[in-house]
């Protein structure tokens, strides 16, 4: 009762954040997913770089989120930009490991066939590679997507905007319900972009005849 | 008559382990050649080398008079076509996509032209045109196997590799597909390599057989002159006299 009371009465601060939260994490999402991909098909042809990247990644994964805005600050500053470049670096991490597994796991006999019939280096990633390892690189963006979305929430603690002020207000104001308010909203988000994209990676199956 | 493969005096192998041990060949134009020999024996390394997926250490490979260290090799695979044991149809594309294929490298085709052709193969490799909109894996082996060939041939080759194609489909199917192929090539004047390790294919199939052993050609020659000359007591043991 108390949380719908709390979303009618604060309704425009609520769609400012969730307006702000979206931005964000859709900044990141795009930024990530890019730089991701391209680094997973950079790293699939090269065992030793795969090793380094994979592994720096790995031990970027492990710093706490908060610690990591914290180090970011005396470079980017506050606000929204260090927010976005935080979440892109902890995005990447699912989807270039994805890209990566993906690109390398498929038949090793297809591959040889495509390049037999005649297919540049090109067109075997393009054409044969990559559609077959983009099931494998979409679960690893849906990972990333809900990832983003759900730490974003720490963001304002940098003084970015989004949800998480809703949350950050919440905690410093003992209005427990407003905490409440910001979190359930996030999860929301967090569920129904997983719920899209779950729709995506049907359609794709099925265009490929797996699903 | 004119030598559309000649391998010379060529050595290859991963690393330490040498897989072919200077082995020479020619095939003419129009020949059906059958490759059979134990695994390991470098068969499947002596058919790659003729469309440049395994290259020499040591010799020199001619396709069409074409030196393949030096040609575009690329170009040159589109005009050999190619089909392996188990057909490794690409999953995510149906019959239709992988028969045009090939052609789909050089340009772009309109949908009239991908239909024609997809039916076009579908009927010379036997196969009813509703299959154009499936994907492998709703199809046998057997249909697959076929679907793979028409693949191979789909920009009409004049010289086909062909890799246990036969390998991984039932007795019934495998003979069916075994005249088909016969006929075929009777019909294109198409040069085949083909490898085996039956021997009964060898003799259905095979213009001239080449029998293959720890890196080397061991005997090669038709059907009647290894039957009757066989080489020593591995040729005889194959050959079941």
């Amino acid at each position: 009762m108390q949380l719908i009371k709390i979303f009618w009465e604060r309704r425009e601060f609520f769609l400012v954040c969730l307006l702000e939260h979206v931005r964000i994490s859709l900044t990141a999402i795009v930024c990530a997913g890019v730089l991701g991909i391209l680094l997973g098909i950079f790293i699939s042809g090269r065992k030793k770089a795969a090793a380094v990247i994979l592994g720096i990644i790995n031990v970027i994964y492990t710093v706490p989120s908060i610690s990591l805005l914290g180090f970011l600050i005396p470079f980017t500053g506050i606000g929204n930009k260090t927010a976005v470049i935080a979440l892109t670096v902890y995005g990447l991490l699912p989807i270039v490991r994805n890209t990566y597994t993906g690109l390398t796991n498929v038949d090793a006999g297809i591959l040889e066939v495509a390049e037999g019939l005649g297919s540049d280096g090109r067109q075997v990633l393009l054409r044969i590679r990559f559609p077959l390892a983009l099931p494998v690189i979409i679960s690893g963006f849906r990972n990333m997507v809900v990832m983003i979305i759900a730490m974003g929430g720490i963001a304002s603690f940098i003084g970015a905007g989004g949800l998480g002020a809703a949350i950050y207000r919440g905690i410093t104001t003992y209005n427990m319900t407003l905490t409440a308010a910001g979190s359930l909203l996030i999860a929301l988000l967090a569920l129904l972009s997983d719920w899209l994209l779950s729709k995506a990676e049907k359609a794709v199956n099925r265009r490929y005849g797996i699903g | 008559m004119d030598k559309v493969i000649e391998i010379r005096n060529c050595s290859a192998g991963y690393g330490e382990n040498e897989v072919l041990n200077h082995v020479s060949l020619t095939v003419e134009r129009g020949e059906f050649l059958v490759m059979i020999g134990p695994s390991g024996c470098g068969k499947t390394t002596l058919l790659k080398m003729i469309n440049g997926l395994v290259a020499p250490v040591e010799g020199e490979v001619r396709v069409k008079g074409e030196r393949l260290d030096q040609c575009n090799l690329v170009a040159m695979r589109r005009k050999i076509g190619y089909a392996v044991q188990g057909a490794k149809l690409f999953p995510h594309m149906t019959v239709e996509e992988n028969i045009c294929y090939v052609i789909g490298l050089e340009r772009k085709m309109t949908r009239e032209e991908k239909r024609a052709l997809t039916c076009k193969m579908l009927d010379m490799v036997q196969l009813p045109p509703e299959l154009a909109a499936r994907f492998p894996r709703q199809l046998s082996g057997g249909q697959q196997q076929r679907v793979g060939i028409a693949r191979a041939m789909a920009a009409e080759p004049d010289l086909l590799l062909m890799d246990e194609p036969f390998g991984a489909v039932d007795e019934i199917t495998r003979k069916g597909l075994q005249e088909e192929l016969l006929a075929l090539q009777k019909k294109t004047g198409i040069t085949i390599v083909f490898i085996t390790h039956d021997i009964g294919e060898a003799f259905l199939l095979g213009s001239r057989i080449l029998i293959m052993k720890d890196g080397g050609i061991l005997q090669e020659g038709t059907k009647e002159e290894l039957m009757a000359h066989p080489k020593d007591a591995f040729v005889k043991r194959l050959l079941c006299v």
